[in-house]
């Protein structure tokens, strides 16, 4: 199904715990490696470089296919594609067979085909958003910036993953700002 | 989450305060702290490198400050907001994020007298040059295109003349040559209008005038539409690596945030004309009166107008609510709630006229300001616009005899009442005039 709404975006973004971010660049001028820093740093999501270029980024494992991440790792959440949209429809392949249950096409990634391939194999789509400023708008970060989330709440905000019910293995990425409002307790084994 | 789309009024009150995250607190705190401390050495370089949110120095951001820039980018249908320390400073903010010395700015000559000698004097200094050009004139406008051209700049209602912007043949103007619209949209406030949704692409405002409300802070704003293609190679302190953020391409890194985040990272931090969070907290709490106040405003500002335009002693009266204004069709359009409740108008009897009137009143406060809950009252060629020399001054649609109201909220009987007493001592100045006394 395309997720069109916002609150789709927030239940998707819920329920998902690991991503595969196919073009994920070591480039810091890159906006994918924006998106992959801001992910690992922010610790809500297990995100994983797709890149055969690569064996790691920022000390994070790199894989060099769809194909070789699921065979140790499983199938992905969601696989976030940072590819030229010609590169889409293999990309939605290779993430069918990996067993993904969403694909998400960053800005710019539009390609009628692969939305049509995902969308018809029965998984989650979203199309030319980004991963970063979506899990921003939800975590407060958007709002930070001065910039509009779109949100209206008279509930206290609760932040992305928090109400997921399988906690992240602290030992893959620790979450950088989490010392905000650290519990006693909290750094206990 | 549900997914609901919420009116005016609800984003007025609610928009960019949730409940506080730690606290609970209801209404938004005001977060007096120049500084917010790093939770690791990499946090703080994740933050300086723009790849994560996040407070460091509120010369920069501040959360109270945020929550007004949420707001005002949610009422103006926009991106993102910064706010600045005044209406001036968020002009010279949005500039100096799209040019640099050797670029020009195409704008409407009907400005604010501050806003011209901003463009044609300060800026020009820092290399910036300005053409003014007459604000009804589309073709004008085209004509002092230039390649090295990096906006278009017009205000909604032109102060002091009241003349309204054709929003839609700017905007297409300037798209047709690769440029953003700015338009300042300070006296029409996005209860009134909302230039974007008309096709500009970048909105300021003297935060002020009507959006503060009461007359107790100096404050602006900034809201960018978020749809411009920053990248396509016309502004290229956005589209190439810039010097001043380790060569950091913002139009590539940032797609449909480049400009927001080159004003916040550069601009705001280098010129550091930042908005207060005392300020900002004010400005909250003013905005969600805000869609209860401007119609008030405009229905003071009918009577007020309809009571001068029967009078022998005013000679002329621009707003453009009266269906023979040359801008009716254009209020009509642009600004269906009402056109604002500032407008001018002219005494019979010249300079000595004004003055009297000016000094009989009692209830209406004459000082340089507009867009109080109070009334108020100036004489611009003396004033607002005395910098100006005569044919800048022709040229802005300011004349001697011009007055200018900014009608606000009190009982309409008593503002009638003390306009009664001002305009009887304008007769009796005229006549000991016209009697050589």
């Amino acid at each position: 199904m395309i997720l069109n709404t916002v609150g789709q975006r927030r239940a998707l973004l819920e329920r998902s715990r690991t991503v595969a971010m196919v073009g994920a660049s070591p480039n810091p001028t890159r906006p994918s490696y924006f998106v992959f820093s801001y992910l690992r740093t922010r610790g809500v999501f297990e995100v994983t470089p797709i890149n055969p270029a690569v064996t790691s980024i920022d000390g994070v494992r790199a894989y060099p296919s769809l194909a070789a991440y699921a065979a140790e790792r499983g199938a992905p959440d969601i696989v976030d594609v940072f590819r030229k949209p010609a590169d889409a429809p293999e990309v939605v392949r290779e993430a069918l067979a990996a067993g993904a249950k969403a694909i998400w096409f960053q800005y710019g990634v539009i390609n009628e085909e692969a939305i049509r391939l995902a969308d018809e194999a029965g998984i989650d789509v979203v199309v030319d958003r980004c991963l970063k400023v979506e899990s921003a708008r939800f975590d407060g970060g958007l709002s930070t910036g001065g910039l509009n989330s779109g949100l209206i709440t008279s509930r206290r905000p609760q932040p992305l993953g928090a109400r997921r019910p399988q906690p992240l293995d602290a030992g893959a990425t620790q979450p950088l700002d989490a010392g905000a409002t650290q519990p006693l307790g909290a750094g206990r084994r | 989450m549900p997914d609901h789309e919420f009116g005016f009024r609800t984003r007025a009150l609610h928009a960019g305060t949730p409940p506080d995250p730690t606290t609970g607190a209801r209404a938004m705190p005001i977060y007096f702290s120049s500084s917010f401390v790093f939770d690791s050495t990499e946090h703080a370089a994740e933050l300086f490198a723009l790849r994560t949110y996040g407070n460091i120095y509120s010369r920069i951001g501040n959360p109270t400050v945020a929550a007004f820039e949420e707001r005002m980018a949610s009422l103006e249908g926009g991106l993102g907001g910064i706010a600045t320390a005044s209406g001036l400073a968020a002009q010279l903010t949005a500039v100096l994020s799209l040019a640099q010395a050797g670029d020009h700015l195409v704008a409407s000559a009907n400005l604010y007298g501050g806003t011209v000698t901003q463009f044609t004097v300060t800026l020009k200094r820092m290399g910036i040059e300005c053409t003014l050009v007459p604000g009804d004139d589309l073709a004008a406008v085209r004509a002092a295109i230039r390649p090295e051209t990096r906006a278009l700049f017009t205000e909604t209602i032109g102060n002091p003349a009241g003349n309204v912007a054709d929003l839609e043949a700017w905007a297409d103007a300037a798209h047709a040559h690769g440029l953003p619209l700015l338009v300042d949209n300070t006296f029409a406030t996005p209860v009134l209008c909302r230039p974007i949704e008309w096709g500009a692409d970048v909105v300021v405002q003297s935060a002020t005038k009507f959006l503060s409300g009461h007359g107790t802070v100096i404050a602006g704003i900034i809201v960018e539409s978020g749809t411009f293609p920053w990248g396509a190679g016309r502004h290229p302190l956005l589209s190439q690596p810039s010097p001043g953020y380790h060569d950091m391409n913002f139009a590539e890194t940032f797609g449909e945030y480049a400009f927001l985040m080159r004003a916040r990272a550069e601009v705001m931090r280098d010129v550091g004309a930042c908005l207060s969070p005392m300020n900002a907290w004010l400005l909250l709490q003013s905005l969600e009166s805000l869609p209860l106040r401007m119609p008030a405003h405009v229905a003071n500002a009918r009577i007020v107008a309809d009571f001068l335009r029967g009078r022998e002693e005013v000679a002329w009266i621009d707003y453009a609510e009266f269906a023979d204004s040359p801008y009716h069709a254009a209020a009509r359009k642009y600004l269906p709630d009402g056109a604002g409740a500032i407008f001018t108008f002219g005494l019979r009897g010249g300079r000595p006229a004004g003055r009297a009137f000016i000094e009989a009143l009692e209830l209406w406060s004459h000082l340089a300001n507009v867009g109080d809950g109070k009334s108020l009252v100036i004489h611009p060629a003396s004033t607002t616009h005395q910098q100006l020399d005569d044919a800048q001054l022709r040229a802005s649609g300011v004349t001697p005899e011009m007055v200018r109201l900014s009608v606000g909220l009190e009982d309409p009987a008593d503002l009638l009442w003390d306009l009664e007493n001002g305009l009887r001592a304008a007769r009796l100045a005229a006549d000991r005039e016209a009697l050589g006394a």
